[in-house]
Parts: C-alpha cells; sequence; structure tokens
C-alpha cells in the first residue's frame, strides 16, 4: 500500500487507485467532467489538475496513478490558478443560456463554475456554435453546450455496446457527434442525458416541462422488466415528470433502460380512473359499490372451479396475496401467475430465480443464453454481460435467435435441440462450461413459454448440473432464469399458481371458452388472448385501459407502480418496494385496497386492515419478503419435466422492446421510439416520406 | 566547425546516389552484424555515453529512453520500434533530408536501435505530405530486403527486423509520440495520457520506443566510431553533431550538418550566407522550430545552438530549424500565423488547447492591427500562462511559447502598434 501526503496529510491507500480516488476517501473534493467512475479515463477535462511536487507539468488527478512518497497539493494557489483558468477555457465557449436549459440546477458546469469560475470574463470575441444532431425521439441535443468531455462516447462505447458516437473534426471545430447522422439506436441511450454534464444532451420528452428544482423525488424501483432497477420518480403535483437511476450496485449500478426512464409518459393516459360495470354490452361508469355488488352477483353462490384469477406482469405482490386468499376463500384451486404459460416449476425457487444473482456475472467465465435476448429482455443485465465481455476471459455461447447483443459470441443453435449436445458432452461448449470456475446459463421466457418448455427447463437443469455451476462449497449457483415480468417472481414465491386439480393459464382460458368457468379474475393481466373470454365474466383490476379492461364486465380501477407502496421481487429473488410518488387518478384505489374491500363485500373479509398487516401476513406466507434488498439463496430442486425438447427454433417473447405492458403500450414517446427504431421502414413519420430527391 | 572526417551524412545534399550500393560505398552497412554480436547492453551502453540527446525537439537522452524498455519480451506482448518521421514542425526540414538521400542510414540504424530493444517490428510512420520521400524509402526498405539486411536474420546479425511505413494524413499532433502512437493503431491522433509511458504500453499497448529520424539514424556512426568520439564533439552534455535547417530572410537558406554547440551567428553567417542586409538588419531569430520563444537580436550575437544554452536564453534548440527574421518582418503578424497554425492543428482534446489556441489566435489577429486594449496583452500573456503545463501534451506549450517570446521581447512594438491604430481611430 504505497503511501502519499495530500495536502500535508500522510495516507496510506489501496495500490493502483488514482490521485482522485484518494483525495475521495480523505473526503477531499476534486472538480471534474470527463472523469466518471463507471467509464474509462480521458483526463481531457482538465478541471481535476493538481499539483504533484517534484512533477514538470500538472497532472490529471483522475489518470495519475498513487505512488510511494508522492506529494500532493490540491488547494493551493498554483492549483486554484489552473482551475480557474480551465473554468475560463471552459467558459468562454458555452453560451450563458442557463435560463433556457434544460440542464439547469443539475449542471455540473453551473456548479463547478460558481465554485471554482471567476465572476467576470475576459474574452471578447465571438462565440463558437455548433450545428445540433437529430438523435432519435429520445435525446435532444444543443451541441454549442458541449464541453467535449466525451463521457458519452465512452459510454456508448463501453458499456452501451455501439460505437455511433465519436469525436468529429479538430481543434476548436471538434464536435461529438454520429459523423453521418443517425439515430441512436441503444436501449440504454437515455443514460447519454445522466452522464453528460452539461446541457449539450438533454431528455427529449421531458425538454422544457420542468426546473429540477420544483420535482418532488421518490426513491422507487422499476416494474417495466424484471430487472427491478432503481429508480428515483421525479413528480410535480399529480404528474410523473420523469424518472431517473438511482445508484444500486448489484442491480442497475446507475444506468436504466430507455423504457424504464421514459415510459412514465403513458401513466397520464388512457388511465381507469373510475369503476365500470358492462350493462347492455357497454362499459357504463359506476360506483365501487355498484362494481362490488355486480361482482358479487356472480361470484355468490359458484362453485370454486367455476372461479378464476389470472395474475399480470405488473402486479405487485400485496395484491396477488390477497387474491389468492380471496381464491382460497371462494374454493377455487384456479390461479396462475404465469399469464405467458411459462413452465416454470412452482416447486422449487431454485428453478426460477437468477440464482446466480446480477452482480454474479461480474465472476462468470463462462455463459449459456438459452432463448433469450437479453438485450430486449433485460438491457441492464445486458450491459452487465457486456461489461463482463470488456472485462475478457469469458466465453459467452447463444442457443435461440442469432441477434445483436452488443458483444461477440458463438451461436451454437437455433433450436432446443442442440441442449442434448450440451448435456451429453457432444458439442464443443461443454467442455467451455466444464473448464470454467463460474459458469452460468440464462434460461429465458422464451425457451419456457412453449409447449416443451418444462422439458427445456429439465434440460437446462442437467446442463447446469452436469458442467459444474451448481458448487456447493463456493456457494456458487449459475442456473438463472431471466424474466421478462416484474410480477412473475413474486408471484411464484407466493404460490399464485394452480392448486389442487386447479387450472393453469391455459386451463382457464379453454375452460373459459367452453363454458367450464363462468368468472374470471385479472389482476392487471393483459397480455393473453381474450377472445377466449368472451363468455366468461371478466373482472379486470388493472390501471390502464388496455386489452384486459376491453374484455372487462367490471372493471376495478388500480394503481400503477408510481401511486402505490407495493412489494415487487425482481428475477434474482430481491424484494424491493417501490413508493408512493403520486396518488392514483380519479377513484382509482391502491390494489391491495380493493382486493381487501372486495373481500368484505363478498363476505370474505381478509382480516387485514392496513398496508403494514398485509405486509406481516406476506412474510408470513414466504419470508422472503421479510428481507428487503437482499438475496436468499434457493435450495437446489429437480425442477423440470423430463423429456426431448422439440426443434421449433428459440425466440425472445419480446419483440418491441419499447412496448411490452399497458404503460409503455400507452406511452407517446414509446410509440415514436417503436416508430424510430423497430418499424423505420413502415412508413416513419406519417406524410414526410423521402423520395432520395427533396434534399 | 564541424571537420570533414568527422562527418556522418556526407550525402545529405544528395549529390550522389541514394542506392543502397551507393550508401554502402559511403559506409553505411559496414560490418552491422559485427556491432549486433556486441550485444544489447553494449549498445545501450554506447548510446548513453554518447549523451545523444533525442532530436525531434525534447533533448530526452536517447540511451536512457531505450534502457527503459523492459529487458525481455513478456509473451505476447511483443517490443515495438517508432521511428518518428511526421516531421511537421514549421521550418523544419532535416529528417525529409535525410530520408531523401540517406535512407540506409536510417534502416542501419533502426535494426540497430530494434535490436536494442529487442523490437522485431519497426514502423516509420512518415508525415503524408513526403509522398516522394516515402517513396525513396520504401525502395530502400526494399533494397535492404533483397541483400537480407532486413527481415530474418536482418544483415547476418541473428536478429529479425521488419519495418513497415505508415503514413500520416497530415496531423501536426501525431508528431507527438502517443498520438503517433495511436494513429499507427489506426485510431484518431490524439495524444494518451502519460503515464503509462510508451516504454510500457505504447503501440497495441506493447512496449514502444519512439525515435525521431535523426536520433535513430547516428545511432550506427556513433556505434562504430564509439561514444567518447560523438561526446567529443559539441558541449558537455550538448554532443554530437546536428542537422541544423536555416530559413527566412538569409542569402542562401540551407540545411547543414555542423557540431552541437555552435555560435549561432557563425550558422547564419557562414553557412546561410548571412542575413539579408547584413546581420544589423536582423531583427530576431526562432531557433527550435516555431514551437520555441523567438529571440531578438540582442541575444543572437553570442548565442550557442545547443539545447542548454538556447533553454537559459528562454528559448529552445527545438528541432534546430533557425528561422531568421529581418526588420521588413511584421513580427507581430508572422507570431499571429503561428498561432493560427496551432489552432489549426490542436487535437481538439483538452480544454485549455482547444479552447486557448483559438482565443489567442483571435486576441493576436487584432494585435496585429492594433485593435486591442493595452491591458489585453497582459491578458493575452496570462492566458499563454494559462494554456502552459496544463495540456496533455507538449502542443500547448508550443502554442504558448511564441507568443510569450513576442511579448518579452517585442512589447515596445506592441504598444506602438496600438498607439499608431488608437490615433488613427481618432
Amino acid at each position: 500500500m504505497p503511501k502519499l501526503t495530500i495536502d500535508g496529510q500522510e495516507v496510506e491507500v489501496e495500490g493502483g487507485l488514482t490521485i482522485l480516488q484518494a483525495c475521495e476517501q480523505l473526503g477531499i473534493e476534486i472538480p471534474r467532467f470527463c472523469y466518471h467512475e463507471r467509464l474509462s479515463i480521458s483526463g481531457n477535462c482538465r478541471m481535476c489538475l493538481v499539483e504533484m511536487e517534484r512533477a514538470p507539468r500538472a497532472i490529471a488527478s483522475c489518470a495519475m496513478p498513487v505512488a510511494e512518497g508522492m506529494v500532493i497539493h490540491t488547494d493551493n494557489e498554483k492549483v486554484r490558478k489552473m482551475r480557474r483558468s480551465v473554468m475560463e477555457f471552459l467558459l468562454i465557449n458555452h453560451p450563458l443560456d442557463c435560463p433556457v436549459c434544460d440542464q439547469g440546477g443539475e449542471c455540473d458546469l453551473q456548479d463547478l463554475a460558481v465554485a471554482y469560475g471567476v465572476d467576470r470574463g475576459r474574452f471578447q470575441e465571438n462565440k463558437r456554435a455548433v450545428e445540433d444532431h437529430d438523435y432519435g425521439p429520445l435525446i435532444s441535443t444543443a451541441m454549442t453546450r458541449c464541453i467535449h468531455c466525451t463521457r458519452c462516447i465512452r459510454f456508448i462505447n463501453e458499456i452501451g455496446g455501439m460505437p455511433v458516437l465519436g469525436g468529429v473534426f479538430r481543434s476548436e471545430n471538434l464536435e461529438i457527434g454520429t459523423y453521418v447522422a443517425q439515430a441512436i439506436d441503444s436501449e440504454l441511450s437515455g443514460n447519454l442525458v445522466d452522464v453528460c454534464p452539461v446541457g449539450a444532451l438533454t431528455s427529449k420528452p421531458y425538454a422544457f416541462r420542468a426546473r429540477s428544482w420544483e420535482l418532488r423525488k421518490t426513491e422507487s424501483v422499476d416494474v417495466l422488466d424484471a430487472v427491478g432497477s432503481n429508480i428515483r420518480i421525479d413528480s410535480r403535483g399529480s404528474e410523473v415528470m420523469r424518472i431517473v437511476p438511482r445508484i444500486n450496485e448489484d442491480v442497475n449500478e446507475e444506468w436504466i433502460s430507455d423504457k424504464t426512464r421514459h415510459a412514465c409518459d403513458g401513466l397520464r393516459r388512457q388511465r381507469l380512473d373510475t369503476p365500470y360495470v358492462r350493462k347492455d354490452g357497454k362499459l357504463v361508469p359506476a360506483t365501487w359499490g355498484e362494481a362490488f355488488a355486480a361482482i358479487k352477483d356472480k361470484i355468490q353462490g359458484k362453485a370454486g372451479e367455476k372461479i378464476a384469477a389470472i395474475s399480470g406482469n405488473l402486479a405487485d405482490c400485496e395484491s396477488v396475496l390477497l387474491l389468492k386468499e380471496l381464491m382460497t376463500s371462494v374454493k377455487s384451486p384456479n390461479i396462475d401467475c404465469r399469464q405467458d404459460g411459462a413452465a416454470l416449476d412452482p416447486a422449487h425457487a431454485a428453478g426460477w430465480r437468477f440464482n446466480s444473482t446480477i452482480a454474479g456475472i461480474d465472476e462468470a467465465d463462462a455463459i449459456l443464453l438459452v432463448g433469450t435476448n437479453p438485450r430486449l429482455e433485460a438491457p441492464i443485465i445486458n450491459a452487465r454481460i457486456r461489461k463482463r465481455y470488456l472485462a475478457g476471459g469469458v466465453k459467452i455461447g447463444v442457443i435461440g435467435e442469432r441477434a445483436d447483443l452488443t458483444y461477440l459470441y458463438e451461436h451454437l443453435a437455433d433450436d432446443p435441440s442442440q441442449l442434448k449436445g450440451i448435456v451429453n458432452g457432444r458439442s464443443a461448449f461443454t467442455k467451455v462450461l466444464t473448464a470454467a470456475a463460474k459458469p452460468m446459463i440464462i434460461v429465458g421466457q422464451g425457451a419456457l413459454a412453449r409447449p416443451d418448455g418444462a422439458a427445456i427447463l429439465a434440460m437446462c437443469r442437467k446442463i447446469a448440473e452436469s458442467c459444474g455451476m451448481i458448487d456447493d462449497k463456493t456457494g456458487w449457483n449459475g442456473f438463472n432464469v431471466l424474466h421478462t415480468a416484474a410480477a412473475r417472481v413474486g408471484g411464484l414465491e407466493l404460490g399464485f399458481v394452480p392448486g389442487d386439480g386447479g387450472r393453469d393459464v391455459a386451463g382457464i382460458l379453454d375452460g373459459a371458452e367452453a363454458g367450464e368457468i363462468e368468472v374470471v379474475y385479472l389482476l392487471g393481466a393483459d397480455e393473453i388472448d381474450m377472445a377466449k373470454l368472451e363468455t366468461a365474466f371478466v373482472v379486470y383490476q388493472g390501471h390502464h385501459g388496455d386489452t384486459g379492461a376491453n374484455a372487462a364486465d367490471v372493471i376495478l380501477p388500480g394503481a400503477a407502480y408510481t401511486e402505490k407502496n407495493a412489494t415487487y421481487v425482481n428475477t434474482e429473488g430481491r424484494v424491493q418496494q417501490t413508493r408512493l410518488a403520486v396518488f392514483p387518478p380519479g377513484e382509482a384505489k391502491e390494489d391491495w385496497a380493493i382486493l381487501r374491500a372486495l373481500s368484505e363485500h363478498l363476505g370474505r373479509k381478509i382480516p387485514a386492515d392496513s398496508l403494514a398487516e398485509v405486509r406481516e401476513r406476506l412474510v408470513t406466507a414466504n419470508p422472503i419478503f421479510g428481507t428487503l434488498g437482499t438475496i436468499q439463496a434457493a435450495a437446489w430442486g429437480d425442477f423440470g419435466t423430463e423429456g426431448n425438447p422439440g426443434s421449433e427454433p428459440l425466440t425472445s417473447p419480446v419483440k418491441n422492446f419499447y412496448m411490452t405492458d399497458p404503460i409503455s403500450r400507452c406511452s407517446p414517446t414509446m410509440t415514436a421510439c417503436t416508430r424510430a427504431f423497430v418499424t423505420p421502414s413502415e412508413g416513419g413519420d406519417e406524410g414526410e416520406e423521402g423520395t432520395g430527391t427533396d434534399g | 566547425m564541424l571537420a570533414d572526417k568527422d562527418r556522418i551524412f556526407t550525402n545529405i545534399y544528395g549529390f550522389q546516389e541514394k542506392s543502397r550500393k551507393a550508401c554502402m560505398a559511403r559506409g553505411d552497412w559496414d560490418k552491422t552484424a559485427d556491432i549486433i554480436k556486441k550485444g544489447r547492453d553494449w549498445i545501450i551502453s554506447e548510446v548513453k555515453d554518447s549523451r545523444l540527446r533525442g532530436r525531434g525537439g525534447a533533448g530526452f537522452s536517447t540511451g536512457m529512453k531505450w534502457s527503459f524498455m523492459p529487458k525481455e519480451a513478456a509473451p505476447g506482448r511483443p517490443h515495438f520500434l517508432a521511428i518518428n518521421a511526421d516531421e511537421g514542425e514549421p521550418g523544419t526540414c532535416k529528417d525529409r533530408e535525410i530520408i531523401r538521400n540517406e535512407p540506409h542510414k536510417l534502416i542501419e540504424g533502426a535494426l540497430l536501435a530494434g535490436f536494442a530493444i529487442g523490437a522485431h517490428t519497426a514502423y516509420i510512420y512518415i508525415r503524408g505530405e513526403f509522398y516522394r520521400e516515402a517513396e525513396v524509402l520504401q525502395t530502400a526498405i526494399d533494397e535492404a530486403y533483397e541483400a537480407g539486411l532486413l527481415g530474418k536474420n536482418a544483415a547476418q546479425s541473428g536478429w529479425d527486423l521488419d519495418i513497415y511505413i505508415h503514413r500520416g494524413m497530415g496531423a501536426y499532433v501525431c508528431g507527438e509520440e502517443s498520438a503517433l502512437i495511436q494513429s499507427i493503431e489506426g485510431k484518431k491522433g490524439q495524444p494518451r495520457l502519460k503515464p503509462p509511458f510508451p516504454a510500457n504500453c505504447g503501440i497495441y499497448g506493447c512496449p514502444t520506443t519512439v525515435n525521431n529520424v535523426e536520433s535513430i539514424a547516428v545511432v550506427p556512426a556513433i556505434l562504430r566510431r564509439g561514444a567518447s568520439w560523438w561526446a567529443g564533439i559539441g558541449r558537455e552534455n550538448n554532443t554530437g553533431i546536428k542537422i541544423y535547417a536555416i530559413s527566412g530572410h538569409v542569402n542562401t537558406p540551407c540545411i547543414v550538418e555542423d557540431a552541437m554547440s555552435v555560435p549561432l551567428k557563425d550558422l547564419i553567417e557562414k553557412h546561410a550566407g548571412g542575413v539579408r542586409g547584413g546581420w544589423d538588419n536582423l531583427l530576431g531569430v526562432i531557433p527550435g522550430g516555431c514551437s520555441v520563444p523567438v529571440m531578438p537580436k540582442s541575444t543572437c550575437a553570442d548565442i550557442l545552438m545547443d539545447y542548454d544554452s538556447l533553454r537559459d536564453a528562454g528559448s529552445g534548440l527545438g528541432t534546430a530549424a533557425v528561422i531568421v527574421m529581418d526588420k521588413s518582418t511584421d513580427i507581430i503578424k508572422a507570431i499571429t500565423r503561428l498561432s493560427r497554425f496551432y489552432m489549426h492543428e490542436s487535437c481538439g482534446q483538452c480544454t485549455p488547447c482547444r479552447e486557448g489556441t483559438g482565443w489567442l489566435w483571435r486576441m493576436m489577429e487584432r494585435m496585429v492591427e492594433g485593435n486591442i486594449a493595452i491591458e489585453e496583452i497582459d491578458i493575452l500573456e496570462e492566458v499563454t500562462r494559462q494554456i502552459e503545463g496544463n495540456t496533455i501534451c507538449a502542443l500547448g506549450d508550443a502554442a504558448a511559447w511564441p507568443i510569450q517570446g513576442l511579448i518579452q521581447n517585442f512589447r515596445p512594438e506592441i504598444e506602438r502598434r496600438i498607439a499608431k491604430f488608437n490615433n488613427r481611430a481618432a
């Protein structure tokens, strides 16, 4: 451990740290623009210059590793002068348009100018102006404001894995750009706005909608995929203005996907803000009492096997538990949380969790992806795999569709029959997996939500067992299921699966079509075949007027994830809670409260009168709900059903990353993204079809 | 004055053939294998003892630089030699002449240097504008391969060396060693942060030594004639032979090979035919390519042309490209032109240089007119100080120094210009 002197304090720090990091450990603030903990070091902004004794030049503290005997000064007249100089240089060509700049109030340049700059300029010449770029529907540019820190270049190259940005031209004409105009087609592009220290890259959907100091900040978690990214919801009044990431090293580090960030404008549209009851084939607004009465009317006296419930992708654990208790009280075994029909075995938690944890990807040295496109299903996890890939020494194999995952991989097969080759060692990849110290398999829903899903699951379990992915000594469990729905793991942990003799989702739908099921309760379930529910009496509890609400006979308006304190379990089995940032619109209520009230109307009152009491019941139902934020390792077991996987090619369940749930389907921003990135050939912007001769 | 027997570059003017045979007749490739058989340590210590300082401008000890390379190449991390022929410094044209007329000195030097640092591959990064020179060099390399002087067991020495020419695309900053490495790797020519130094992490992350053409081309002579011969020429710590380029307002601009530490006045009077209109017509001299501060006539009379004496006089030897300016020169305009050059050539990577060079040039442009406040002279001076030493590479310093030299030595001229402008305006 090298010993050095910083501002007169002798300090011993870990070798390999930079001077800037050593200063941070001492609590000394070093101003910086280009330095970012998670990006490579460029050392070009020169704001972090410090003086090192016996060095001929000022040194960039962000890039200089500590060494024995260094004597560093971070706050003498010389250093202060250097900082003032750099600040002056940055400001001479930076427009003074802070009052109309979206970054105002949360701008590094603004903050550091106050702390380290001078209050008047000496620059008499004309300022530079730079043309803006069109980076697509998410990022708005004001390139004149750019201070060339190159964070965006490094982010999109390193984390995003898309080398689309670079420095074009040189000297004061240096511009950050794509060279050939193009939109930034990355699922993580929204993070560019966060890494930009100034207002050069700002959020297009959020443009000029709020100032940072007007916003109420609520720490929450995301539910639009199964990663459970930690987010901060910024709201003003009754409206969610934007969503930004929160740091959680174990989950999303400090990145979030574009859907997580930008789908929030879908929260304002198509909302169910009052109960509805279908009368004469038409849904008409009703009171809560009328809605409950209509349900009671149908359920009262009906045999349990004629009633069924399906929970959807966004359902929170509290309401799932209460719905399960309600269904138990009406003696219905027909419940299921796997609305996509995935063959997840409810008997063993290890069979449905991402057991290695997301942070475990950093340690893996061989990764087999089966039936998943993590870039579309969970961009944050894909970025983690890329991070592992960039660190080197990892082999990645894919069984499933070929796609640009932002890292190189060996494509082993399109269909699951190749799994057998890995089990019995005929595949070359078996050797890779067995030779690895920490091998990992990631099984996607595309491999499980199909007729041979159970056989594939069993086969993947066998691969995990035979290739040394389960190591009791080190505690390594490399068997991972990657979910696409935030509610899925929670539902499985609570056992929201068919009871004895109960029907699963396919059984419920077929039963409803055949008239054997007469009442179906949909807890936010939208992604099922509603045509089969035509004859059944459908109760839809949810927050958006999506397919479920259209098929419903009674609509109970619930709350979206930004409007309730609710518990979710991410794909790893990590229990996290969302927090209420704004109130649900109109008559809508928190979902657990709706079910609690309904149970009372049905005369089967659930004895839980507050959220705290519901949460106690959660812990009783499954102790993992008592351990917020952490992971409890699941015991290994025999899951899946032995069988031969078919030869049907594996595909990812997510075709359009930008629209996977009722919220993102209602979001204008996600619609714009879909048009720009997913279906650009299908027209693009209406009325603006290029002819090739229109300049 | 350098004695004829001590001359190395006997064909620097190209009066004779430059083919391999002609070069060999002049002494190139003479028993190169015997030198290599004396071993790496001997070569490095000989070069160290000769006190040869890098001819690219910074004047760092060449032998010392070689000794920074790891002793043995680690598996998967070959050593590289990069020869910097990106001669872009305005006023400088010495490397061009070496390549044109004495290419085999460079190639032989590359073999010796490559052996000394353990490199089997040498890149010669040649300035893109040197199109014909690149052709000459390639011809010479091809000749050397044909004669078995390069490639496997080069010159029967038991050492393998391949030389590749990499042509630049016209960026001045690619003459900076780490930018040159970036450019060889096919990346945008921008200097890298140091540390890590090229000796640890250079081309493709492997240990690399970057040397100037002239430094490499004199190595065979040093090794043949001995370190003490080289060290005996010039002054203590400023030893050996140097190629000077004299341009500007002299009667016969030329390049000339002479001993280190010759008086500047001798150089101008004897080799360049004197200042146009006589010594008294001299205004000032930029002694080392455009990056170093201009010296007024008073300093020029008895200054010696070497690293230390010019540094002590507040200027620098740089590439020893002497730019002579007589009294017809608008010195402010001349320095402004240099400012514009640095603004244009800044890579744009780090803040002080990217923003500062443009600011300097714009102020200088106004200063040419005299359209500048007296206080702005000090602001200009301060801005150069704000750039100097705060950048990744030395281009920022190089942009600052000419202006500092101007203000230091010609401030009365600037003030006259301002007064004239103000009178005219009034």
